[in-house]
C-alpha cells in the first residue's frame, strides 16, 4: 500500500504534469511553439541580475499579501476584499507624503510616516468589510467585492480630481515625489533593501503568529468552528475582526511599497491583481504559512517573465495569470481526489 | 421630446439587463439545488469572448450564441465534479475558475480584440411594436431580450409551481429528504448546475454580440459584470421575480450614470460607472441585516408601534438561502 505521504506527493506531481499539459495545448492552439513560449518566461525572469532583482520586487507585495491573507484564511475568512485594501493603503500613504512634502519634516520620518498611515488605511478598509460581516451579516466575500470596486472609484477620483497632475489629469497618475520621499534602491537597479527587509520581516512575524502563539491557534479554532470556540470562551468576533484588520494592515504596507518604492505616486491599477494572486497562492499552499514565500516567488518569477511576451511573440501576458490559475485548479482537484479515494485507506493503515 | 428620451432609455435599460437576467436566473437555479457556481464573472468574459471569435470565424451568430453556452456548461460541470463528486470546496474552486476563465479570454481572445463581428439584429414583433408607448418598450428588440423576459417567468413558474422544480428546492434545502423520496440527489444536482451554467454562457454572447458588440479585451468593461450578478441573485433571494427586478435596478442606476453624467462634469466617468457597488453593498446590508443578533436585540427595546413597522420592512427585504447551499451531501 502507498504511503499517504508520497500518495500526497505523486498526486501534485500528477497535478503540476496536467497543468502543464493544459497550458502547452492552449499554447499549440494559438500557433505558438510552447517551449518557446515557455523559454522566454524563464529568461524573462531569471534571464539576468536586473531580471531577478525585477522578480524579488514584484515579490515584496504579493508575500506581504499572501502572508495577510493566511491570517484571515486561519479564522476561516475569504477576505476577496484584500485588493481595496492594497489600494486604501496606497492612497493613504500617497495622501502622507503629498501632505508632508512641503512641510519641515524630515523626510525620512515622513517615509515612516506614509508607510504607517498606509497599514492604517488597509486595515481601516478590512475593518470595514469586517464590521459588513460582524454587524451586518453581509458575507465577506461580497462586501469585500463591492468595497474593492469603490476603492478603486476612489484612487480614480483622486487621481483626476483633486490631486490630478498639474495641467492635464491622465490615467499615468498623480504627480511624481522628489526623490527625497522614494525608498532608497540598490544602486542600478529597481529593488528596495528597505522593502526586502520589510516583506522578509513579515514573513517571519506571521509565520511565528500563526505557528507558535496562543493567539495563532485560538485564530484557528475559530476558523475550524466558530460555534464551539465561542462556547470555548473564545471572543469569536473579535478575533475576526482582529484578523481582518491584520490582514489589511499588510495589504495596505503593500499598497505603501508599492507607491514608496516602485511607483513613487498613485497610480490607477496600483494593487496590479496582487491581491488576487495571493488568495490563489493561499489556496495553493493549503494555508501552510511555510511554503507561502517560495509560492509567491515562484508566482512573482511568471508574472515578470510573461512581461515580454506580447513583445516577442505578440501573446497576452495574461498567460501567466492561466499559468497560475490552472496550476492552483489542479492542485485542489488532486487534493480533492485524494481527500475522496485515498484518504479512508490511510485511516485505516 | 423628453418623454421619447425617456422611452427609449428605459427600452435600453431592458436590454442592458437582459444578460445579467439570464446570469441571474441561471445563478439562481445552481444555488437552488445547492451549488455556488462563483466562477460567473470568469465564465461570462470567456464565453463572450469565445462567442464572438467563433461568430466572427464562421459568420454565425447561431454558431456565437451556441459556443457561449457550450462554455458555461463546461465550466458549470468542472465546479460540479470538483464540488459535487470531489467534495473540495465550491468557494475555492469557483474563485480560482473566476479568474483563470478571465485571464484565458484575454489571453485566447488577444488576436480578434478590436475585430468588428456579425451584430444581432433587432426584431420587432409585427403588430405589437407599432403599439404606442408599450410597443418602443417591449416589442422592439432582439431575440434574446425578448427570451430574458420569457426566461425570468419560466424560471419562478418552473421552481414554484411544477413537481420538478418542488425536487429542486428540497435537493437545496433538505438534500436527505428529497433522497429519502427517491431523489437522485448528487445527478441532479450536477443537472442544475450545468443547466444554470449554460444560461450563465448565453450572458456572455449576449454581450459580444449584441449589448456592447466586441470583443476588446481589458477594456471590453465586461469584467465585474458577473459579481454583480452574484449579488443580485442574493438580492433576489434566490427567486426569479426578486431576482429580476434586482437586475433592472442595476440596470436603471447604469443608465442614470451615464444620463446624469453630463451634469457633473467634475466626476470622471469611471467613478459614476461604479456607482452600483455601493449601492450593491448597502442592498446586501438591509436583506441580511435583519438576521443579525444585535439588531434583534435593538428591535426589542424598541416601543411596540415603532417595533412593528422595522419588524415588517426587515422581514420584506430579508432573503434566506437555501439552508444546504455550498454543502455536499452524502447518501450514507
Amino acid at each position: 500500500m502507498l504511503n499517504p505521504r508520497w500518495t500526497s506527493i505523486y498526486l501534485r506531481l500528477g497535478a503540476l504534469l496536467l497543468a502543464l499539459v493544459f497550458i502547452i495545448i492552449i499554447l499549440l492552439a494559438s500557433g505558438v511553439s510552447p517551449f518557446e513560449a515557455l523559454g522566454h518566461i524563464v529568461s524573462g525572469s531569471i534571464g539576468s541580475t536586473g531580471k531577478i532583482a525585477d522578480v524579488l520586487g514584484a515579490w515584496i507585495p504579493l508575500v506581504l499579501v499572501s502572508t495577510g491573507l493566511l491570517i484571515t484564511f486561519s479564522a476561516g475568512l475569504w477576505n476577496i476584499g484584500i485588493e481595496g485594501q492594497i489600494m486604501l493603503g496606497a492612497i493613504f500613504t500617497t495622501g502622507t507624503i503629498r501632505l508632508l512634502q512641503d512641510s519641515p519634516v524630515p523626510p525620512a520620518l515622513v517615509i515612516v510616516l506614509a508607510i504607517l498611515s498606509g497599514m492604517l488605511g488597509g486595515a481601516l478598509w478590512a475593518a470595514l468589510a469586517g464590521a459588513l460581516k460582524t454587524f451586518g451579516g453581509v458575507n465577506e466575500i461580497f462586501g469585500g467585492l463591492g468595497l474593492n470596486f469603490v476603492a478603486t472609484a476612489i484612487s480614480l477620483w483622486l487621481i483626476f480630481g483633486p490631486w490630478k497632475r498639474p495641467g492635464v489629469a491622465s490615467m499615468s497618475g498623480t504627480e511624481p515625489f522628489d526623490a527625497a520621499f522614494r525608498l532608497a534602491t540598490f544602486p542600478g537597479f529597481r529593488l528596495s533593501p528597505w522593502a526586502l527587509g520589510l516583506a522578509i520581516l513579515a514573513v517571519i512575524v506571521v509565520y511565528f503568529l500563526l505557528r507558535g502563539t496562543y493567539f495563532g491557534l485560538r485564530l484557528k479554532a475559530v476558523g475550524k468552528n466558530p460555534k464551539a470556540s465561542y462556547l470555548l470562551g473564545i471572543p469569536t468576533w473579535q478575533y475576526m475582526m482582529l484578523a481582518f484588520v491584520l490582514c489589511g494592515a499588510l495589504g495596505g504596507l503593500a499598497g505603501a511599497m508599492q507607491v514608496t518604492g516602485v511607483y513613487h505616486r498613485l497610480i490607477p491599477s496600483i494593487s496590479s491583481g496582487y491581491g488576487y494572486m495571493g488568495l490563489m497562492i493561499g489556496m495553493l499552499v493549503n494555508f501552510h504559512p511555510f511554503w507561502a514565500a517560495p509560492v509567491a516567488l515562484f508566482f512573482a518569477a511568471l508574472n515578470i517573465g510573461s512581461i515580454q511576451l506580447p513583445i516577442v511573440l505578440k501573446l497576452d501576458s495574461s498567460l501567466a495569470g492561466v499559468l497560475q490559475g490552472v496550476l492552483v485548479l489542479f492542485v485542489l482537484l488532486a487534493e480533492g481526489v485524494r481527500q475522496k479515494y485515498f484518504n479512508r485507506k490511510a485511516a485505516s493503515s | 421630446m423628453s418623454t421619447d428620451i425617456l422611452l427609449f432609455g428605459l427600452a435600453g435599460v431592458l436590454v442592458n439587463a437582459a444578460p445579467i437576467i439570464f446570469a441571474v436566473m441561471g445563478e439562481t437555479i445552481s444555488e437552488r439545488a445547492g451549488v455556488i457556481n462563483l466562477s460567473m464573472n470568469g465564465t461570462i468574459l470567456l464565453a463572450a469572448m469565445a462567442g464572438f471569435v467563433v461568430s466572427v470565424e464562421t459568420n454565425s451568430l447561431v454558431a456565437g450564441f451556441l459556443v457561449g453556452a457550450i462554455v458555461g456548461a463546461l465550466v458549470a460541470a468542472v465546479v460540479a465534479f470538483s464540488s459535487i463528486t470531489l467534495k473540495v470546496s465550491q468557494v475555492a474552486v469557483g474563485f480560482v475558475l473566476a479568474i483563470t476563465c478571465r485571464d484565458l479570454s484575454y489571453f485566447l481572445g488577444n488576436p480578434y480584440m478590436g475585430d468588428v463581428g456579425p451584430r444581432l439584429g433587432l426584431a420587432p414583433i409585427p403588430f405589437l411594436s407599432e403599439l404606442p408607448i408599450v410597443g418602443t418598450l417591449l416589442f422592439r428588440h432582439d431575440i434574446m431580450t425578448y427570451l430574458s423576459f420569457i426566461l425570468i417567468f419560466l424560471a419562478w413558474g418552473y421552481i414554484f409551481r411544477t413537481r420538478p422544480g418542488l425536487m429542486l428546492q428540497g435537493i437545496g434545502e433538505r438534500p436527505a429528504a428529497a433522497f429519502v423520496r427517491g431523489a437522485n440527489v448528487n445527478r441532479l444536482r450536477y443537472l442544475y448546475v450545468i443547466i444554470g451554467g449554460t444560461l450563465i454562457g448565453l450572458a456572455g454572447p449576449m454581450y459580444s454580440l449584441s449589448v456592447k458588440a466586441g470583443w476588446k479585451g481589458t477594456i471590453s468593461g465586461l469584467d465585474g459584470i458577473g459579481w454583480i450578478a452574484l449579488a443580485i441573485t442574493i438580492f433576489g433571494g434566490w427567486n426569479p421575480l426578486r431576482a429580476a427586478l434586482g437586475a433592472y435596478l442595476f440596470a436603471v442606476l447604469q443608465w442614470l450614470g451615464l444620463a446624469l453624467q453630463p451634469l457633473l462634469p467634475g466626476i470622471p466617468s469611471q467613478v459614476l460607472q461604479v456607482a452600483p457597488f455601493p449601492l450593491m453593498i448597502l442592498t446586501l446590508l438591509l436583506v441580511n441585516i435583519g438576521d443579525t443578533e444585535w439588531v434583534a436585540r435593538m428591535l426589542a427595546s424598541l416601543p411596540e408601534s415603532g417595533r412593528h413597522i422595522v419588524e415588517r420592512i426587515l422581514r420584506a427585504l430579508r432573503a434566506k438561502p437555501p439552508a444546504s447551499l455550498g454543502v455536499p451531501f452524502e447518501s450514507d
